[in-house]
């Protein structure tokens, strides 16, 4: 593994790698919490079938930890060295003639991401995780209904907490204008066939991230 | 006047004296190439191409450039095509066409065997090439295209877009970069040759100048290629690289091996004109643009001034009012008239006071009735009834763009005027020089062991040299030429073991080399070394450029001696010499420029006719063209250095033509 | 029209180097970037001062050998453009105009302008060829048709003229247009094809060898890349790489 990823390109291909399965990721917990906006009944039974399904949880959970971490540090390693290739900077640099703010500032957006990531595993990871496998509470159920809804509605009460999930989830976008068509670029899909599939990214980047803005913003005003 | 010997094979029939040749050379075995060491002078396609082939039969290759690689080579610049006698058109092509075309556009003053030796090997350049993985353009089969270019009535042309030079470039840098990884080339990027080392009276090395660190280097080999090109740049400016220089010709020269025919220079017609004295370097556009572009000039003195001063457009004028120049002077070949005749006619033109831009050097390249033609041939195959002018126009457009999108790109990029809407504006500039290094058959010089290929020698395109000849002759000398009959040489250095720097020959050499750069640092001058080579260029394009007369040359001799007298005592060079110096490395470079200026200008005083390249005011016909004299001058002046260029010998090589009857060039 | 030029001075590699202020004055519209600085130079060499080093060779854009990064671009402000072809047109009388040389750990400066390119030498002698005997005993050229359309993109591959005005430009300096470029050409013809897995292999581990970054899909050597050499390169690359891998 170590010998196949010192190269350049198959580092950039792990990070395409894993940002595919992050983006899918990303799809499908969309999908779910969509649900929560309109029937928190239904939003209750798949996050339960999600939260004790043991392959779930034991197999996809893991895998899912994986990504996001090895993303994250394989990020960071790019960056140091990436750094190191530059040598001295340029007094006057103009960026912004030859590429975009987006591409040019992937580690920001990304550092943004991961203080959101650690801010929603604070919300709601950490608690999940302690009341099933500390507690041993495999339930799912608070004063005797599903307490999946009431929890989500509850962490969006907070006005700052529901600004800062939309400042991230505008950061999330933006590192996405870029991720989404380089991930494809990187693992050599670029010729004419695939010129379609750039609109394709642009959507999936602003619309993901918005419903996302929307539901949060729902939740705050609807309880 | 003594007479050298060319050593041509004696064999009978021409087309049989390289494979005879080749067959009875002496060769070195494979075991004892490991021991012998060959230094090769530059790297382009024909530096390039040797070093390649050298290294890959086994020799050990120390090859030289003074770019920062290989790869940037003057030859990377050559935009038309290479020729090949492929016949894949099946028009009637072979090897004894190009021959005959070669020596014919030549004007009868190139030596017969050299060309059909460069005409029997050009085939397999393109086998090579193709090999290689130099992208040639194809047909929709897959097939290679042909182009045609001028003075030929075949399509033998080979062209990779309009790069075809950098193409070629990059394959033999490819096929170097191989035999470097292996080891079998030592590579010495940025280095500057400044000498050549003779022991015994042989070549036996070299001193180079490390042009970062400024250090002295003694550099040893058994025999020692030069091929750093063509000596262009002594006009100052000229379509070569800046970089572009005749020392390592001009060292060699002062050491033994006799220069050639210095006096002939192709001056190509079709390069983007002047804009002020601050121009560094012309810039070129292919010859292919006169297949569709018309020259021309205004008829009247007056709508020439309007012009200048900006009152009336080109596309003003009316066909009555423009003086279609070539056209009328030379109704058969009209615009495709050799290089040669072209540039003259304009430069009569600009000369009469017709020349149609600020600096009064340049006449009108205009595409519009090309335009009109596509654009209603298009018409029709596109089934459009009676299309407006517009639309024709716009369908020409279309044609044009195609064919020479990247030329009037680039034009549009250096004049900023649109050449769809407004003809071109072009004058002519020093190109290319068919004068060079003299060597025999074996492309050795008059200095055993010292061989001179490509633009640098003078072998193979005579008096004038035809469009996509010069890529030929440059990769046939590298890959096809010099590795066999440097082996005949080699065959007898076996036994001779690695060659000493230390020899008192080398000291002595160095010696002179640090002398001179000393001198230059050293000196409290006035005056930059461009100021020198401005002057320099002057006097050559006034005296010895595309028209010369006798006052003319003998003015220019004793200007030059002048200047040269100037340059000593008052250049002044910044920096030190333990560095990387660019004024120090141009001001090598010109000093020599200004010798070599007064031996071109004593060879095209000697030179009492006009043929190619050269033109002589004395030697007319009685309507104005170009008069050659061959019972007198059918020979290669092939001068020797005695101390001064003033004072060089003249040795006649006479030139026989078996094959080929002489005859007048005629094109109208 | 009147300049002022802020120019990277550097005496040689060791020597830390500062940007200078020079005043340049009546420079016409119609000269060249170069030329314009070739009258910066006379004007220091008759002054006593030293001039400004700087590559530069054919002057019209094919040898590669100009660089200089102007006004925070590689090659200056227009695109499809080396610094040779650059025309003083593109700026205005009283514009300060920051010159610098092209930056990256594995272009090190020679001198003022001047960097160290001869990383792409090594990359290229690494596997950028087809192993072929130069004895012109191949078969005839034509022998091996190449469909239109790959010929056509192996020859725009093949027109990177090695500048490294990507490298200069990436904000990783990465490397991987200008070894994309040459890995294309070969990958699209059938006479690359022997070779290519080891060759895509060997030359990109002399790539990073050399200390060149990772490319993060900016695309912004594609924009400056005087030749337009198109980042689809990159992707044959990547693809010609796994490739490679999966095959061991």
């Amino acid at each position: 593994m170590s010998g196949i990823l010192s190269s350049s390109i198959a580092k950039k291909v792990s990070m395409a790698l894993s940002a595919f399965f992050l983006m899918f990721f990303l799809l499908q917990h969309f999908a779910i919490n969509i649900l929560s906006v309109f029937s928190g009944n239904l939003f209750n039974q798949v996050s339960h079938f999600m939260g004790t399904n043991p392959l779930i949880q034991y197999v996809l959970q893991p895998v899912l930890i994986f990504g996001v971490v090895f993303h994250f540090v394989m990020g960071f390693i790019l960056e140091i060295k990436n750094r190191k290739a530059q040598g001295k900077k340029y007094a006057k640099n103009n960026g912004a003639a030859n590429s975009t703010w987006m591409s040019r500032n992937m580690i920001l957006s990304g550092i943004v991401i991961l203080l959101f990531v650690l801010l929603h595993f604070i919300d709601f990871w950490f608690p999940e995780i302690n009341t099933k496998f500390i507690q041993g509470d495999w339930s799912g159920m608070h004063d005797g209904e599903f307490r999946y809804f009431q929890e989500l509605q509850h962490k969006f009460l907070s006005p700052l907490r529901v600004g800062v999930y939309c400042l991230a989830f505008v950061f999330l976008s933006l590192h996405l204008l870029h991720g989404f068509n380089s991930a494809f670029q990187s693992v050599g899909a670029n010729n004419k066939y695939i010129k379609g599939l750039r609109s394709f990214g642009k959507l999936y980047s602003i619309l993901i991230p918005a419903g996302f803005i929307f539901i949060a913003i729902f939740h705050h005003f609807n309880h | 006047m003594a007479t050298l010997n060319s050593r041509v094979p004696k064999s009978d029939k021409i087309a049989e004296k390289w494979s005879k040749h080749k067959e009875h050379i002496n060769l070195v075995n494979p075991a004892n190439k490991r021991n012998i060491d060959i230094i090769v002078v530059g790297t382009g396609l024909a530096g390039g191409s040797a070093s390649a082939t050298l290294a890959e039969l086994g020799y050990n290759v120390k090859a030289f450039c003074y770019q920062d690689s290989p790869r940037r080579a003057h030859s990377i610049a050559a935009q038309g095509g290479i020729n090949a006698a492929k016949n894949y058109q099946g028009d009637g092509d072979s090897n004894y066409r190009l021959f005959y075309d070669t020596v014919k556009g030549g004007d009868y003053r190139s030596r017969e065997a050299n060309v059909h030796r460069l005409a029997e090997v050009s085939g397999n350049i393109i086998d090579q090439c193709v090999a290689q993985g130099v992208p040639f353009a194809r047909d929709y089969g897959g097939l290679l295209d042909n182009r045609s270019f001028g003075g030929v009535l075949v399509s033998r042309t080979f062209y990779a877009k309009g790069q075809t030079g950098q193409q070629l470039l990059l394959g033999a840098y490819s096929a170097m970069n191989r035999q470097i990884a292996r080891g079998k080339i030592t590579m010495h990027s940025r280095h500057e040759m400044l000498d050549v080392v003779k022991v015994d009276g042989k070549a036996r090395g070299i001193i180079a100048r490390n042009l970062i660190t400024g250090e002295i280097e003694r550099h040893s080999a058994h025999a020692v290629v030069i091929a750093t090109g063509g000596y262009g740049n002594v006009y100052f400016l000229s379509t070569n690289a800046m970089g572009s220089n005749a020392t390592a010709a001009w060292k060699i020269h002062k050491k033994g091996a006799y220069f050639a025919n210095p006096c002939y220079t192709q001056i190509h017609p079709t390069c983007i004109p002047r804009s002020g004295d601050y121009q560094s370097k012309l810039t070129l556009m292919s010859e292919s643009l006169r297949n569709d572009g018309r020259i021309w000039v205004p008829k009247n003195l007056d709508d020439v001034k309007a012009i200048k001063e900006g009152l009336k457009k080109p596309t003003d004028l009316v066909e009555e009012e423009r003086d279609y120049f070539l056209e009328r002077r030379y109704p058969a070949f009209g615009n495709l008239v050799p290089r040669d005749v072209a540039s003259r006619a304009a430069k009569e033109r600009c000369d009469a006071g017709y020349g149609v831009n600020a600096t009064g050097e340049a006449v009108y390249l205009d595409f519009a009735s090309a335009i009109q033609r596509y654009g209603k041939e298009q018409a029709l195959i596109q089934g459009v009834q009676n299309p407006s002018n517009e639309k024709i126009i716009q369908l020409g457009t279309g044609i044009i763009e195609a064919k020479y999108g990247n030329l009037f790109q680039m034009y549009e990029k250096i004049i900023d005027q649109n050449p769809y809407e407004s003809p071109m504006m072009i004058y002519p500039a020093v190109h290319y020089t068919m004068g060079g290094v003299w060597v025999d058959y074996n492309l050795m010089t008059t200095v055993e062991g010292l061989y001179c290929i490509g633009e640098a020698n003078f072998s193979d395109h005579g008096a004038n040299r035809l469009g996509a000849s010069a890529l030929m002759q440059g990769l046939a000398d590298g890959y096809f030429v010099l590795p066999y009959t440097i082996g005949n040489y080699l065959a007898d250095d076996i036994r001779t073991g690695p060659i000493q720097t230390d020899s008192k020959e080398f000291d002595e050499a160095e010696k002179s080399v640090k002398e001179q750069l000393d001198f230059f640092i050293n000196n409290k001058g006035t005056h930059s070394v461009d100021y020198y080579h401005k002057k320099l260029g002057n006097i050559m394009w006034e005296k010895c450029g595309m028209s010369r007369n006798k006052e003319g040359l003998e003015g220019a001799i004793k200007e030059l001696q002048e200047v040269r007298k100037d340059f000593w005592e008052n250049v002044k060079v910044p920096g030190s010499l333990n560095e990387f110096n660019q004024e120090l490395e141009k001001a090598g470079r010109v000093a020599d420029f200004l010798e070599l200026g007064e031996l071109f200008a004593k060879d095209a005083l000697n030179r009492e006719e006009s043929c190619g390249g050269h033109f002589r005011e004395e030697h007319v016909t009685d309507d104005g063209e170009a008069k050659r004299d061959d019972k007198n001058f059918a020979y290669v002046a092939a001068w020797e250095y005695t101390g001064k260029p003033s004072d060089a010998i003249l040795h006649k090589e006479e030139l026989e033509f078996k094959d080929i009857e002489l005859k007048t060039r005629s094109y109208k | 029209m009147d300049l002022t030029l802020k120019i990277w001075r550097q005496k040689d590699a060791n020597a830390k180097g500062k940007l200078v202020d020079y005043k340049v004055t009546d420079i016409s519209e119609h000269m060249s970037f170069l030329e314009m600085m070739d009258v910066l130079n006379e004007q220091l060499v008759n002054t006593g001062e030293e001039p400004v080093s700087f590559d530069h060779d054919c002057r019209e854009g094919i040898c590669g050998m100009c660089s200089m990064y102007i006004n925070g671009e590689a090659h200056g402000p227009d695109k499809g453009n080396t610094t040779c072809q650059l025309h003083m047109r593109s700026f205005k009388d009283g514009d300060t105009i920051h010159i610098e040389p092209f930056r990256a750990a594995a272009f090190p400066v020679i001198r003022d302008l001047v960097v160290d390119r001869s990383a792409f030498d090594r990359i290229q002698q690494a596997g950028g060829y087809i192993s072929v005997n130069t004895s012109g005993n191949t078969q005839d050229a034509n022998s091996i048709p190449i469909g239109k359309a790959a010929a056509d993109d192996a020859m725009d591959a093949a027109t990177c003229i090695g500048c490294g005005a990507c490298v200069a430009t990436c904000k990783n300096s990465s490397a991987m247009l200008f070894v994309g470029a040459k890995v294309s050409q070969y990958a699209l013809l059938p006479q690359g094809q022997v070779e290519a897995a080891d060759r895509v292999m060997d030359m990109v581990a002399q790539m990073d060898a050399e200390g060149f970054g990772n490319c993060t899909n900016t695309g912004a050597c594609e924009v400056e890349c005087p030749k337009g050499i198109s980042l689809e390169n990159i992707a044959r690359m990547n693809r010609e790489y796994l490739k490679a891998s999966s095959k061991g």
